[in-house]
C-alpha cells in the first residue's frame, strides 16, 4: 500500500521497486560477508556516527538533564528523577505549561482540520485536470517556499487586532464590506487566539498537502474510474464509494505530517506574536525558560515534547516500514 | 545501463503524470457548465486569497511613511518609493551575504552524504539495512529543541566558531536523513539491481561502481536535495536563534529585529521580507517540479 500510489509498474525496474538484496542466502565465512557488505557499512558509518552521537546521544543526554536539580547556570546540585516533569504539571507557576499545552491543542486542532479540508478540496478541484492547472498549483503551494519569519510579518499586520475606526489589516476589509461582526481581535483574543494563529500555518501548507492528495488521486488506477463509469456510478458515488476511500494512505500521511509539524510550532509564533504569554506553546516555552538559564525544566518540556512527537511519528515509521516489505 | 535511466522517477512526478479523462457528465450539458463555472469561480477565489498576503507585502514596501496609516491600508501607493527598499537592504544586506554562505555549503555538503547512503542503503544492503534506516529517518522527525540545549555546548567544546560555521555543521549533519531517504528512494526506483550485480561481476568494489556507473545517473536526485537543503537552510529560525546572533546570524535572524520591534517600521518590515524571501521563491519558480519531489519525499512512502 506504500508503493501502489506512487510507481506506476510500467516504470519500475525489474526486481521491482523493494531495495536489492546483495546478499544470498547460505553460510558464508565471515571473511567474505565482510568483503561484501563491509565496504558498505563503512562508507555509511561517518553519518552514522554522527546521527549517533548529534540525534541519540544528545537526546540521552537531555533527557539526563531533564532529571537534574539544575535551575540556574551553575552545575546541577543532583538527580531528582522525574520531579522536574511533575513540577510542570503540578508546581508551574500560573499552570503556564497546561496553558501552553492548551494553546498547542487549540492550535493543533485548527492547523491540522483547516490543511486538510483546503489541501482536499484544491485537490478535488484540481485532480481531473484543469485549464491551466500548472499556474494553480504554482500558486497554492508557492507559501511554502516562503519562511514562516517572512510570513509573519505580514500575517501579524493581517491580523491587525483594532476593530470598529480603528479596524485595520483583514478586519478594515470586513468593515468596508460591512461585515462588522466578523471583526475580531485575531491571535490576542484570551481564549481562541490560537485558532487565529493557525492560520498563517494553514496558508502556508495548504497547498503541501493538495500536492500530497493530487498525487493520491493520480495514483489511483484508472481502471477503478473506468469501472465505475461502466456501472453507472454518478460523480458523487465514484468519488464517496470509490475514490475518497483510496485516499486513506495519503490521509495518513496528511496528518502524520501536520501534527508533527504543529507540535513544533516556534518560528510561526516566535513572529507573529513574540514570546507572549497569550499565545505561548511549549517549543517557545523551552526558549523563554533556557533564557532564563533554567536548563532542567528546559530539557524536561524538551523531552515532553520528543515523547509526544515520538508516539506519532515512530508507529508511522514501523508501519510504513512494514509495507515496505510487503510490497 | 542504458535504458531506465532514461526513465528517472523522482518522488512527486505522479503530480506531472497527465490526469485521467474522465467523462461522467456529459460535456456540454447544463449541469456540466454549471459544475465548470463553479469549479473555476472557487479556484480562482482561491488565489485571490492566497496571494492576498503576498499583495500587501508588495504595496505596502513601496509605501512612504506617511501613508503606512490607517486609512486606505489595502490601497495602492499614492506615491511609490524605494526608501524603505533601500532601508530594510541596509539592515539585512550583511546577513544575506552570510546566509548564501551558509546555504549553498549545506546543500552541497547534505547532499554527497545523502547520495553515498543511499545508495548503501538501497543497492549495496547489508542485514539490518531497514532498520539502520529506519533509526536514520527518526532524526528528521524530531523537535529539535530535545537537542539544542547540549549541542550549544558540544559545538563550542569541539571549537567550531559560532555562527555560520556553527550552523553549516548543524545544518549538515540534521540534514542527512531526510537527503539519505530522496537518494534512497530515488536509486530504489532507477537503478536495476541486475546494473549492480553485472559491476560487481567485473570486479568492480563499492565507490567504483558509485563513483562511475551511480553518481552520473544522479542529478536529478541531487537537484532535490540541493533545493531542499538550500530552502529549510535559509528559512531556518530555530537552529538560528539558539545558535547564532543578529551580528553573526542568517537573515531570518536579522529580520525579525528589523520587524519585531515594539511599533514597527511596517513598510521596511515588509521590504525585508520580500527580500528574504526571494532567493527561495526564485528556486521556487524556475525548478518548482524538483521543489515538489522534495516536498514530497518528507511524506516518507515513496
Amino acid at each position: 500500500m506504500a508503493t501502489n500510489t506512487q510507481v506506476p509498474a510500467e516504470v519500475r525496474p525489474p526486481g521491482g521497486s523493494q531495495p536489492g538484496r546483495t546478499h544470498r542466502p547460505g553460510r558464508m565465512h565471515w571473511h567474505s560477508r565482510l568483503r561484501q557488505w563491509g565496504p558498505g557499512l563503512l562508507l555509511l558509518s561517518p553519518s552514522l556516527i554522527l546521527l549517533a552521537i548529534f540525534v541519540y546521544g544528545l537526546i540521552g543526554w537531555t533527557i539526563n538533564l531533564s532529571m537534574q536539580d539544575r535551575h540556574t547556570a551553575r552545575p546541577s546540585k543532583g538527580f531528582v528523577g522525574l520531579d522536574n516533569y511533575v513540577n510542570l504539571f503540578a508546581n508551574d507557576i500560573s499552570d503556564r505549561f497546561v496553558h501552553s499545552l492548551k494553546n498547542l491543542a487549540v492550535f493543533t486542532v485548527v492547523f491540522i482540520g483547516g490543511t486538510l479540508l483546503l489541501g482536499l478540496l484544491w485537490a478535488f478541484l484540481l485532480e481531473r485536470g484543469a485549464k491551466a492547472e500548472g499556474v494553480f498549483r504554482t500558486v497554492y503551494l508557492f507559501p511554502m517556499a516562503v519562511s514562516f519569519v517572512a510570513s509573519g510579518v505580514v500575517w501579524r499586520w493581517l491580523m491587525n487586532a483594532g476593530t470598529g475606526e480603528n479596524a485595520g489589516g483583514i478586519n478594515a476589509i470586513f468593515e468596508d464590506l460591512g461585515l462588522g461582526f466578523l471583526e475580531n481581535p485575531w491571535w490576542t483574543h484570551p481564549n481562541w487566539g490560537m485558532a487565529a494563529m493557525a492560520m498563517p500555518a494553514i496558508w502556508q501548507l495548504s497547498g503541501y498537502i493538495m500536492a500530497l492528495f493530487i498525487a493520491g488521486f493520480r495514483g489511483i488506477s484508472h481502471d477503478l474510474r473506468e469501472a465505475a463509469y461502466v456501472d453507472g456510478a454518478t460523480s458523487y458515488q465514484l468519488y464517496r464509494h470509490v475514490l475518497f476511500p483510496q485516499l486513506t494512505p495519503t490521509v495518513l500521511s496528511a496528518l502524520i505530517i501536520t501534527g508533527h509539524m504543529s507540535m513544533k510550532m516556534f518560528d510561526l509564533i516566535m513572529s507573529v506574536s513574540g514570546a507572549q504569554w497569550i499565545t505561548e506553546v511549549p517549543a517557545v516555552y523551552v526558549w523563554q525558560t533556557l533564557l532564563t538559564s533554567d536548563y532542567a525544566k528546559s530539557a524536561a518540556i524538551s523531552v515532553f515534547l520528543l515523547v509526544v512527537v515520538a508516539l506519532v511519528i515512530v508507529p508511522y515509521l514501523v508501519h510504513v516500514n512494514r509495507a515496505e516489505k510487503r510490497s | 545501463m542504458s535504458t531506465d535511466v532514461a526513465t528517472p522517477h523522482l518522488p512527486g512526478e505522479d503530480l506531472v503524470a497527465p490526469p485521467p479523462r474522465q467523462r461522467l457528465v456529459v460535456p456540454g450539458s447544463r449541469n456540466a457548465v454549471v459544475a465548470r463555472t463553479v469549479r473555476y469561480a472557487l479556484l480562482i477565489f482561491f488565489v485571490l486569497i492566497v496571494l492576498m498576503p503576498l499583495y500587501v507585502l508588495v504595496v505596502t514596501s513601496f509605501k512612504s511613511g506617511r501613508e503606512i496609516g490607517v486609512n486606505g491600508q489595502w490601497n495602492l501607493p499614492t506615491e511609490w518609493t524605494f526608501a524603505s527598499w533601500t532601508k530594510a537592504w541596509t539592515a539585512l544586506g550583511p546577513s544575506f551575504v552570510r546566509t548564501l554562505q551558509l546555504a549553498i555549503p549545506v546543500a552541497l555538503i547534505s547532499s554527497f552524504i545523502g547520495a553515498a547512503n543511499g545508495f548503501v542503503l538501497s543497492r549495496w544492503r547489508f542485514p539490518g539495512a531497514d532498520v539502520v534506516f529506519t533509526l536514520i529517518l527518526f532524526g528528521m522527525f524530531i523537535p529539535y529543541q530535545a537537542v539544542m540545549i547540549p549541542l550549544r555546548e558540544v559545538v563550542v567544546w569541539l571549537g567550531i566558531p559560532s555562527g555560520i560555521p556553527t550552523l553549516i555543521f548543524v545544518h549538515t549533519i540534521y540534514g542527512i536523513p531526510i537527503c539519505t531517504l530522496i537518494f534512497r528512494n530515488y536509486y530504489a526506483t532507477i537503478v536495476p539491481v541486475e546494473i549492480i550485480e553485472a559491476s560487481k561481476v567485473d570486479g568492480a568494489g563499492l565507490l567504483r561502481t558509485f563513483w562511475s556507473i551511480i553518481l552520473p545517473i544522479s542529478m536529478p536526485g541531487f537537484v532535490v536535495t540541493i533545493i531542499w537543503q538550500f530552502t529549510s537552510s535559509w528559512n531556518d529560525y530555530l537552529f538560528a536563534i539558539f545558535l547564532s546572533n543578529t551580528r553573526n546570524g542568517p537573515i531570518t535572524i536579522a529580520l525579525n529585529a528589523l520587524a519585531g520591534a515594539q511599533s514597527p517600521d511596517y513598510a521596511a518590515s515588509m521590504a525585508g521580507a520580500l527580500i528574504t524571501s526571494l532567493p527561495t521563491l526564485l528556486v521556487y519558480i524556475l525548478l518548482g517540479r524538483w521543489f515538489i519531489g522534495g516536498l514530497m519525499a518528507g511524506s516518507v512512502k515513496n
